[in-house]
């Protein structure tokens, strides 16, 4: 029985997992996840590899926008090279787990070429910048036709693992979840390195950090391109999951999508990323279900559909901002330490 | 010599354009210089005013000068209340919450346009009489010199409100510091609420003169998107820049479009973007701040 979780020392506030039952939860949790396929409905299994896809891209802009600052809109985009990244690397008979990683460091290193220029200015400009790169990516992916295919898009071959085609929702949980899990730890890990603190450092006081030691240019383009690497495996991902994929997927909207994920979800946490994944890839979907559970009373509901979706979005992000800036994680928090301290209350 | 007038009149097109863009652009720059806003619903806002105009003016059948007004006074309302439930609320917080704020906005406001009026594009009337301008062998539409007549008479119009009347000093007084005007006597709040309201009837006025060359649909939204260009290269607080950057940007995108390839329109504001960005990230004639590092 525990009450309430305290530090005795600095380096106790560094651990991953704050108590031992902590950790216990999260192996329970990680293993009823991993067992999903065996228990799961299609429609479940489907819904999480989908969440499994945003949340990796999502962890990405974690990095880059909460822990360092750096307000991207090109999340997206970046996804789009990753998946075309692999459309290529399966046509040249890389496997794919090797064409995911080389998607990623595609992707970065694009970020890198994106970023370089664009990251000597900051705050509003910086995104105004990231904006327009977004727009030139997506733009190469329409009118490059010998490379992206053009508006068809492209056609990516199923992956193979030694011999066991890797199609459906069920064996492309796997690869998913296993990035998820990897890329998860690696996320949580450089936020509590001295590369974390760092990017902190950079958000909160760039002129200081600089002062301090820390080289800002630097850790502004690693900071941007853990992000775009991020985003490349995620895109490489969902070229796997979906097998064929056009230029229409990677819109600025899902870029916006993204950044609200991670201010709904909190922002510099991978708990936030994780919540606020979930809980925005199931927002538009439980006003699908409702639709689709009135469309026979009300018929016209189902072109109010998108409309719909865009309105709740909006208002999420706004309400999210103002009553809780530090979002979903927070919540958690607080909810977490009433647990711990009933029956008392703080 | 047609060599020379296909050039003359892409010229002439793209100076012509961008009175529209310039007028948008203040909109942005309004805001900005007002309050330290990039407000990415400005585009919402354009286009949710154009919609009323088209509300007016068809469904009610009132005269386009009635339905512009209605218009406007619709979009002051709807402005004000941004400034009051949205911004007001989040003054002081870091920039990605102000940034996301009014892209949660321009969210909500194009999904409830699109519930109200639909996707599809709606026909409205011509506020300006439709006829083509000849001039030897350059051909300009009358439309396009009728807006940026009047583009420029508003934009005029709204330099002499800062200059001279006493609510635009008040303003101009509240953009450059905040502190010293509130010690002053100046109503900061009411400044900054103004801020808003014109910068929505400027979007409006500019929304609706696209309009009413045509037709309406959701689409117009992204228009004030490709407005960055304009806005980064005049400097995000310079009204004389971003007149200045507008004709610059308006004939070198005709150009291009003209000479190169019609679909280098969607790229084309982007480009000129990053590369400002890259040189001059304070565009042409806005203020040197140490937002670079």
């Amino acid at each position: 029985m525990r009450t309430g979780v305290f530090f005795e020392n600095y380096g106790a506030e560094e651990q991953l997992w704050d108590s031992q039952t902590a950790k216990t939860m999260m192996a329970v949790f990680v293993v009823a996840l991993y067992l999903l396929p065996l228990w799961g409905s299609d429609y479940m299994v489907a819904m999480a590899c989908i969440v499994g896809i945003h949340l990796i891209a999502v962890m990405g802009l974690n990095i880059t926008t909460g822990s360092a600052g750096l307000i991207s809109l090109s999340q997206a985009a970046f996804m789009g090279v990753g998946c075309y990244a692999v459309s290529w690397f399966a046509r040249w008979g890389i496997p794919f787990w090797l064409a995911l990683p080389m998607a990623g460091l595609l992707a970065a290193l694009i970020g890198m070429v994106v970023g370089l220029p664009s990251l000597r200015v900051k705050g509003m400009y910086f995104a105004i910048a990231t904006l327009a790169a977004h727009f030139v990516l997506s733009f190469l992916f329409r009118e490059w036709t010998p490379v992206t295919g053009g508006p068809g898009g492209v056609n990516i071959p199923a992956a193979n693992f030694f011999g066991i085609e890797l199609v459906g929702d069920h064996r492309m949980f796997y690869p998913i979840y296993i990035c998820v899990l990897l890329l998860g730890l690696a996320a949580a890990n450089i936020t509590r390195s001295y590369v974390g603190r760092a990017f902190i450092a950079v958000r909160d006081r760039d002129i200081s950090a600089e002062i301090l030691g820390v080289n800002l240019l630097r850790y502004k383009v690693l900071a941007f391109m853990l992000g775009s690497f991020y985003a490349g495996v995620a895109g490489g991902l969902l070229g796997y999951f979906y097998g064929a994929i056009t230029a229409e997927y990677f819109t600025f909207g899902l870029s916006v999508f993204y950044v609200a994920a991670i201010i709904v979800g909190g922002l510099g946490r991978v708990l936030g990323s994780v919540l606020g994944a979930v809980f925005m890839t199931f927002v538009p979907e439980s006003l699908r279900l409702m639709s689709s559970a009135l469309s026979g009373s009300i018929p016209s509901l189902a072109n109010l559909l998108l409309p719909m979706g865009q309105v709740v979005f909006g208002i999420l992000i706004i309400i999210f901002l103002i009553f809780e800036p530090r979002g979903l994680a927070q919540m958690w928090a607080r909810v977490r330490r009433a647990f711990h301290l009933w029956p008392f209350r703080t | 010599m047609t060599n020379l007038y296909i050039f003359i009149e892409f010229v002439l097109l793209g100076l012509l354009a961008s009175g529209l863009s310039a007028l948008i652009a203040l909109s942005f720059v309004l805001v900005y210089k007002g309050t330290h806003v990039v407000n990415f619903a400005a585009g919402e806002v354009m286009m949710l005013g154009a919609y009323l105009y088209y509300t007016g003016a068809v469904v009610l059948q009132l005269h386009p000068a009635a339905a512009l007004f209605i218009s406007l006074v619709g979009i002051s309302l709807v402005s004000v209340a941004i400034e009051a439930f949205v911004l007001r609320p989040l003054a002081g917080q870091p920039t990605i919450s102000i940034l996301m704020a009014t892209i949660g906005m321009a969210s909500l406001l194009h999904g409830s346009v699109e519930i109200i009026w639909g996707q599809s594009p709606l026909e409205t009337p011509a506020l300006l009489p439709r006829f083509p301008v000849n001039w030897g062998e350059v051909m300009i539409p009358g439309a396009a010199i009728g807006n940026f007549v009047i583009s420029s008479l508003l934009i005029a119009a709204v330099v002499t409100f800062f200059r001279f009347t006493q609510t635009g000093i008040e303003m101009r007084a509240t953009a450059s510091d905040p502190v010293t005007a509130a010690s002053l006597g100046v109503d900061i709040r009411a400044a900054q609420r103004m801020t808003w309201i014109l910068a929505g009837l400027t979007g409006t006025l500019a929304g609706t003169l696209i309009v009413s060359s045509g037709s309406v649909s959701p689409a117009l939204a992204s228009v004030a998107l490709s407005v960055f260009s304009v806005v980064i290269l005049g400097g995000l607080d310079s009204v004389t820049g971003v007149i200045l950057a507008s004709l610059i940007v308006g004939v070198l995108e005709s150009l291009t479009v003209g000479y190169i390839d019609g679909k280098m329109r969607d790229v084309f504001p982007y480009v000129v973007v990053l590369a400002v960005l890259v040189v001059r990230p304070f565009g042409l004639s806005g203020t040197h701040e140490i937002e670079r590092l």
